[in-house]
């Protein structure tokens, strides 16, 4: 076996965009004096063929006549004429590299050769022009070229490269020495002793877990049994990671299960299980009033009735200490890692849909970085790629999403990742939502092969990842093994060729066969059946490694060699490694000697922990924000601010219209300039029936109290799921919290009783919200230590919650868009407006203080908001868009700008006795202008109306607060007049669309649309 | 009544990446077609199957993630496997069969040579789908005019399309001046990409990728081969549209019903025309 370099390089005459772009970034991120940059992809071939061959690979297959020439002996880059430097970014060994695998894929079917025959490696090489130093080049490759945690670099001067005749081909086969085995634990030690055991293997255990388990292995009953069974006394490595996986906060949600003693005003009450006091109890509630809730926290998503027969599956889930490890990889992992979820319930369900909601620090942060922390910009370009292509590549359209900016996201960066799939109600005879498994049935594992990808990557925390172990630290996902396993599992699906299904993800086989197996009663597995990606790993990693795409399977054994034919067929690795019993123990063998034999009741069992909360509201100092330059400059300056500008840029690269089902987009209008309030699909198995995927987040409203924060975000997911079209009787809700740890430690975490507390009411501000409107929760996730602390510097998030809704739209032609449509409509404002502008984005701008975080008036809303549906039922809404962050200005604003058009606001049509048709229908309190222009009391909706009928528009308001304050202009100039009759201002719409759209196509480096 | 006329068949690829698969086979069977989806692998095993068929679509997707350029993997699979699938191909078209590239299976047809063809003779590489000039991927409608002069069989009788595209390699760059005559001079860059007044552009947005003469999409001489970057399969209905809402309230101020179809549609319904 030999190595070889194939390069390629993009022909000197033609532009190359991804060039282009580099440039733009490193001048830009550094500020360097850069000349050119070029770019050369480069293949290095490791197998036993001839130059000749290696040679018509280049050019018959990789090298494009058009575009590219092409090397398979001297270096490209001399063809190209002179450099100053040239940098040479490659994977670390045994990081997943998608090109290099698709290359030798390649190979071997242009020569016909074996599996395992070829490997390659793909590096990309930077040919940099410039006066830089080395020390300048260094920091380019390291700042903007690669993350070093997952790659390498080589560097050489022109003079260097020439005389060396570029790069030598490098060794990159990962190869370990490791000779696998399996060690005895011996417990019997001192307490502390046991601590310093948890903590050198990562176990993350307390003293009282690791005592229970101790005393499970001191039973009798269990000695004499494992004496028969051949597996010695003490319990072996691969048992306690298995009983540390299962236990851990990732898996168990210790602190959203705790025991919690919580303190306000020197009242004392006790909370047994926050998941279960307020979570599921509102959903059990609801549930009784709910015919369409099929499966709920139960399964790796939660289940509802879309059309008759057809049923929705919903999770979403975080990936943030890997985003900011590797933002890329991060997101790609996280989106890619939570389709397998709707994909592994059930019977699994076919993927359909994502969302995804960002929290970024501040892209334009100047000056030091704490060590290991990425610039905000870098990790925001990262994640965005990685949710593009994980959505993109996968053939899945992301349809609805959020982001955030504010510092305390500089840490840790939120990436939440949603997905939602669509199952048959029934599935060969059987319902699609129940999982069955029978003792008997052959454990399958589908998918990529075992790597120490992610081992303990529960556990793992950004202070622990050092220089030599990238391999655990980061994964990278490949959506295209994901999307052949995927697709292959749905033929199998349709072919009734397995009884069960579920993904890997956290704790990798221990948890999916340990889940897996309290179905049966039992599961032994035979860990070296399992397919590695290289040798060298010890059984206990094989159990635990969270290598990616990857489910397992229970597949009947009358229909193994049809299962495992089909996955031949689709070039879909499928191995059996073991069987489902009835024998109530989780047991392993490896090369036929039992490693793993644990009580699955013992295993799974609860052990709770105590922890204390204690809430003291904050202190906030009230003051006027100060705006000198008007009301229309503050508008201007709201919509271009990071939290209030348009997200278009990122939009347009994730494709949100793949699947053929796009209803509403995510921006929406004549020039598709303005944002719709939710994503509208409907899916090829239905006629007319769609729905809504909208979400809610504001983690600012925790600056004042997590209550109303929950309240106001649960609010919001639920109102743009109704303002697109979904009916507010027919939506379910996803809760994901991202706090930091909220566990008191005296010196690591001082504030963490507050936290909890703050964490206890935002449970509390759900749960209350929940019940009044009848939207029960149907999954959700936490994620609990979203802190960042290297040395004394500690960035901890703001307590977040997104809620993530999913609606069901009886006839997707009844839904509306924000964008004004007709000069003369009229317009109406749905809700009451009241002075809610603690901590809103108006008085973040321009330094208000206000305690008036938006209180949630929930039976006014649901009033509101059915009323609303029965109005887009009749046709009679032109437009709708819901009022959030920045109040109706922002909203108006938007509703101009997606439309094209322009409008006249009179804000005295809010005063009582104002000119409502029908005399005076909202009362809310008299506010002043600002205030009525930027205030966020939630339930409210702007809305045009055709005014030929605005008659019967009105007789179906009664009944709730409605104001007529303006109409739809042609002259595209957005006018506000004052309560006082005063014009307060009056913009042009070209200048608040140029306003808007900007700032992010600023910060990407896109050009402008 | 005598007994129903057999439905053409129409045979949409599947696997390694392809993703526009199920939108692709509703769109021909919306237009009258008795579709099948097929995974490559099994085409591989029975390629005559092709033979039964009028129209044979290659979908959108990322076959193969793009990891080693657009289309690459897939029609390097096509070429070489042991099945010969590539002079299958060649043979169902040059009996009349129908073929469909879009996107990424237009990116599949120009590396295969299959398209633009512009000497008539299959197999080599005359032009490609080069990264979009602006660099990255993009999502975005776009309007398309229609040659009428071009003897494609996909858009015959259509003056304009809306349609999205979702892509970061459709720069369509012909490989030599001649190339580009021929693909002229026999009218085969039947579709453009024009501005709001139906003008051809190379300005972005308009033109979201740079396409050399506007080319959004190309046919092979004979009218029966067509790709193009833009997908007609998700734009087959009125709601697909992203102004649809606009163009409701304009209908109903007009006292008129919207239609039922979206401008997409008018590719698979052409189709059907011909090979009914």
């Amino acid at each position: 076996m030999e190595y070889r370099r194939i390069e390629i390089a993009v022909k000197p005459a033609l532009d190359d965009p991804f060039a282009v772009h580099t440039e733009w970034e490193i001048r830009s991120t550094l500020g360097l004096p850069l000349e050119r940059v070029r770019r050369v992809c480069v293949y290095t071939v490791y197998s036993d063929l001839s130059k000749l061959h290696i040679r018509q690979f280049a050019a018959e297959v990789l090298n494009d006549p058009v575009l590219t020439v092409f090397s398979a002996l001297d270096p490209v880059a001399l063809t190209l004429g002179t450099f100053a430097w040239a940098v040479e970014v490659s994977f670390r060994q045994g990081v997943t590299d998608n090109v290099g695998h698709t290359a030798a894929e390649m190979l071997r079917t242009m020569f016909r050769l074996p599996e395992g025959s070829v490997n390659v490696y793909s590096s990309t090489q930077y040919l940099i022009d410039g006066d830089l130093t080395r020390e300048d080049v260094e920091t380019v490759a390291s700042e903007v070229l690669c993350n070093t945690l997952i790659q390498e670099i080589d560097l050489l001067d022109y003079g260097e490269f020439k005389r060396r005749g570029g790069f030598f081909p490098k060794r990159r086969h990962f190869l370990s020495s490791h000779m696998p085995r399996v060690a005895r634990v011996d417990l019997h030690i001192a307490d502390e002793e046991l601590v310093s055991l948890s903590e050198k293997r990562v176990l993350a255990l307390s003293l009282d877990e690791l005592l229970y388990f101790r005393s499970y292995f001191d039973r009798d009953d269990v000695k004499k049994e494992r004496e028969a069974f051949g597996i010695g006394a003490d319990p072996t490595d691969v048992e306690i990671e298995v009983f540390a996986q299962t236990q851990s906060e990732h898996c168990k949600h210790k602190i959203f299960n705790a025991e919690i003693t919580y303190r306000e005003n020197k009242n004392t009450e006790r909370i047994s299980s926050l998941f279960r006091t307020y979570i599921v109890s509102a959903t059990e509630r609801i549930s009784k009033k709910k015919d369409w809730l099929v499966s709920v926290f139960r399964d790796n998503a939660g289940v509802v009735r879309f059309t008759d027969r057809y049923n929705l599956a919903f999770k979403v889930e975080t990936h943030n200490s890997p985003s900011a490890l590797d933002p890329y990889g991060g997101a790609i992992t996280g989106i890619v890692g939570c389709d397998r979820d709707p994909a592994g319930t059930g019977i699994g369900s076919r993927i359909i849909a994502h969302t995804d909601a960002l929290c970024f620090g501040d892209p334009y942060h100047e000056g030091p970085l704490p060590p290991r922390m990425m610039h905000p910009k870098r990790i925001m370009e990262g994640v965005i790629k990685g949710i593009e292509d994980g959505g993109n590549k996968c053939g899945i359209p992301t349809v609805n999403g959020a982001i955030v900016f504010d510092p305390s996201f500089s840490g840790k960066p939120l990436v939440f990742c949603g997905s939602v799939g669509i199952m048959p109600e029934t599935v060969c005879g059987m319902p699609s939502h129940d999982k069955r498994v029978s003792p008997g049935d052959i454990i399958v594992m589908v998918g990529g092969r075992i790597g120490k990808d992610g081992i303990h990557g529960a556990t793992f925390s950004s202070e622990e990842i050092k220089e030599s172990s990238p391999v655990q630290a980061v994964q990278i996902g490949d959506p295209i093994t994901q999307k052949k396993m995927l697709d292959m599992l749905l033929e199998a699906q349709d072919r009734c060729l397995y009884r069960a299904i579920t993904d890997n993800g956290a704790g990798g086989l221990s948890s999916s066969v340990g889940e897996m197996a309290l179905l049966s009663g039992g599961a032994s597995l035979e860990i070296d059946k399992a397919p590695l990606k290289y040798e060298g790993l010890d059984p206990w990693e094989i159990l635990l490694s969270e290598a990616q795409e990857r489910m397992t399977l229970a597949v009947p054994p009358d229909r193994l060699s049809k299962f495992l034919s089909l996955a031949e067929s689709r070039d879909v690795l499928a191995t059996p490694i073991g069987e489902f019993t009835d024998s109530g123990f989780f047991c392993a063998t490896s090369n036929g000697e039992p490693v793993c034999r644990l009580d699955l009741d013992f295993l799974h069992s609860k052990i709770p922990m105590a922890l204390e909360a204690e809430w003291e509201p904050p202190r906030i100092e009230m003051k006027k924000p100060s705006f000198p330059d008007g009301l229309g400059q503050a508008l201007l300056a709201l919509i271009s601010d990071l939290n209030g500008c348009s997200r278009e840029p990122v939009v347009r690269r994730f494709d949100h219209e793949v699947g053929g089902g796009s209803v509403v987009k995510p921006y929406v209008g004549k020039e598709e300039a303005g944002p719709a309030d939710g994503g509208v699909i409907s899916p090829l198995e239905t006629d007319k029936e769609g729905f809504v995927l909208s979400c809610g987040i504001n983690p600012f409203y925790s600056r004042l109290d997590t209550y109303h924060m929950a309240a106001c975000v649960l609010d919001e997911a639920l109102r743009n799921a109704v303002v697109c079209g979904a009916d507010p009787d027919r939506i379910a809700l996803l809760d994901n919290f991202c706090w930091p740890d909220p566990v008191y430690d005296k010196k690591k975490t001082p504030d963490g009783k507050y936290k909890l507390a703050q964490l206890v009411r935002a449970c509390r501000g759900l749960y209350d919200t929940a019940m009044a409107y009848e939207t029960p929760f149907i999954s959700g996730k936490d994620s609990m230590k979203n802190d960042y602390k290297v040395k004394d510097h500690k960035v901890s998030v703001l307590p977040t919650i997104l809620v993530s809704a999913v609606g069901i739209v009886p006839d997707v032609l009844w839904c509306v868009t924000p964008d004004f449509k007709i000069g003369g409509d009229v317009i109406y404002l749905l809700g009451c407006t009241g002075r809610h502008l603690g901590e809103s984005l108006f008085y973040r701008k321009f330094g208000g203080g206000s305690r008036d975080v938006p209180v949630v008036d929930t039976e006014r809303n649901m009033r509101v908001y059915r009323t609303y549906h029965g109005l887009l039922k009749r046709g009679l809404v032109a437009s709708g868009h819901d009022l959030s962050e920045g109040g109706m200005a922002t909203a108006a604003a938007e509703s101009c700008i997606a439309g094209g058009m322009g409008a006249e606001i009179r804000l005295d049509g809010l005063e009582p006795g104002g000119s409502g048709p029908g005399g005076v229908t909202q009362d809310c309190g008299a506010l002043d202008d600002d205030e009525a222009l930027f205030s966020e009391s939630t339930g409210r909706i702007l809305v045009s109306v055709d005014p030929s009928r605005e008659d019967e528009f009105g007789a179906f308001c009664r009944g709730i607060p409605y104001a007529r304050i303006g109409t739809v202009k042609e002259d595209k100039r957005l006018t506000v007049f004052g309560r006082s009759g005063k014009r307060l201002f009056s913009l042009d719409v070209e200048e608040l669309e140029d306003r808007y759209r900007a700032p992010l196509y600023g910060v990407l480096g896109m050009k402008r649309a | 009544m005598g007994k129903a006329k057999k439905k053409p068949g129409a045979l949409v690829l599947t696997g390694y990446g392809i993703n526009c698969d199920y939108e692709s086979a509703a769109a021909c069977t919306g237009a009258g077609f008795e579709t099948i989806r097929m995974h490559l692998n099994d085409l591989l095993g029975d390629g005559k199957r092709l033979f039964q068929n009028r129209l044979v679509v290659l979908p959108g997707g990322f076959s193969f993630g793009d990891d080693l350029g657009s289309g690459v993997a897939f029609s390097a699979k096509i070429r070489y496997a042991e099945a010969a699938l590539f002079d299958l191909v060649c043979g169902y078209v040059e009996k009349g069969g129908l073929l469909l590239g879009i996107c990424n299976g237009f990116q599949i047809l120009v590396r295969l040579g299959l398209l633009p063809a512009t000497e008539k003779s299959y197999g080599t590489q005359e032009a490609t789908l080069a990264p979009n000039r602006e660099g990255y991927f993009v999502d975005r409608w776009v309007r398309l005019s229609v040659d009428k002069s071009s003897g494609c069989v996909f858009t015959g009788g259509i003056k304009t399309l809306d349609l999205p595209v979702r892509h970061g390699e459709g720069r369509f760059l012909p490989g030599s001046k001649q190339v580009l005559r021929r693909l002229e001079r026999q009218t085969q860059i039947c579709v453009r990409y024009c501005d709001p007044e139906g003008v051809p552009t190379e300005e972005f947005p308009y033109n979201p990728n740079a396409s050399v003469a506007a080319a959004a999409g190309v046919c092979d001489p004979s009218g029966r081969v067509f790709g193009l970057m833009p997908h007609p399969e998700a734009a087959t209905r009125f709601y697909h549209h992203p102004d649809w809402t606009k163009r409701r309230r304009l209908y109903e101020k007009e006292r008129n019903v919207p239609p039922e179809y979206g401008d997409g549609h008018l590719i698979f319904a052409n189709a059907f025309e011909y090979a009914k």
